[in-house]
């Protein structure tokens, strides 16, 4: 967002970490190719899932407006994350409609983590209709800096 | 693995060389047709009002911009998200960070009127109808 207005790179470290938060926002909704997963589903699937890795941990997103935070159920199993719950629309029966794109009912959604990550660690927080779930991988499985003696 | 190490490593030293080497004007382009994210709506129309329901998850209303004007209503979010640091992409179904939608309106909406609410990523627009365009019930007189 703001390299066009600056004409180098030794900028203030205000800028920098803009740039940091661009590149990790373009590098989570991936810019890049990469294989699909064999749970992968078409477009338009509901909610949209977004998935970033680092070495410590795995933050999934699941892009879902609105929901009731008690009618979810979430699990997981192994590396095996299913997410699974309701959310009704309101219909104004009164009121004519001219669009209705919304997403109504049941969804279920089930998404294969990296197999070095820790069922026991899960955390999962609804934050402007984005649902983060945040799992931490073993420490064992963690890239370590061997030195030459 | 070695697809996602790949992007890691491959990604902030792309970012780099590009922003050293193009022009802002090239920028400038390269970001008007940067792919945006199309909200669900849902519009329905009563006796009073025109509503608006968007889909814009991950929008705070810091990020979000509402704009009107007599013949259209634009809606627009930044998508902001809570990211540990140095985060690389293992599967993504949302591939911008950025929604946009607009559409055009009819003079017999009080555009100066309205009024939006944003929750849980969830946008309501609502667009009163002019005094003398709302529908009133008309009785018939059985003589």
């Amino acid at each position: 967002m703001f390299e066009s207005l600056l004409t180098s790179f030794d900028t203030g470290s205000v800028f920098d970490e803009f740039r940091r938060l661009e590149n990790e926002m373009a590098q989570l909704f991936g810019h890049s190719p990469w294989p699909a997963g064999i749970r992968a589903v078409g477009r338009g699937t509901f909610p949209p899932i977004n998935v970033g890795a680092t070495p410590e941990r795995i933050d999934v997103y699941l892009f879902a407006a609105n929901l009731e935070p008690k009618s979810l159920d979430i699990s997981i199993q192994q590396n095996l994350l299913t997410v699974s719950g309701s959310r009704s629309v309101e219909v104004n029966e009164k009121a004519q409609y001219y669009r209705r794109e919304r997403f109504d009912g049941d969804f279920r959604r089930v998404i294969t983590l990296p197999e070095d990550v820790d069922p026991e660690r899960v955390e999962a927080k609804y934050r402007d209709g984005v649902l983060q779930i945040t799992i931490q991988r073993h420490e064992a499985a963690r890239p370590r800096q061997i030195t030459v003696s | 693995m070695s697809a996602t190490q790949n992007v890691t490593t491959r990604g902030p030293a792309a970012v780099e060389k590009e922003s050293g080497e193009s022009s802002a004007a090239l920028e400038n382009t390269a970001r008007e047709t940067e792919a945006v994210l199309i909200p669900a709506v849902d519009i329905f129309e009563d006796a009073h009002q025109i509503t608006v329901q968007a889909e814009m998850p991950g929008v705070s209303k810091e990020g979000l911009n509402v704009q009107a004007d007599r013949n259209s209503l634009l809606i627009e979010g930044n998508v902001t998200l809570d990211l540990p640091t140095g985060i690389s992409a293992f599967y993504a179904d949302l591939r911008s960070t950025r929604y946009r939608r607009s559409f055009t309106l009819s003079g017999e909406l009080e555009t100066a009127q309205i009024a939006a609410s944003l929750k849980d990523g969830l946008l309501t627009v609502r667009i009163p109808k002019r005094a003398e365009f709302r529908t009133r019930k008309i009785k018939v007189e059985v003589p």
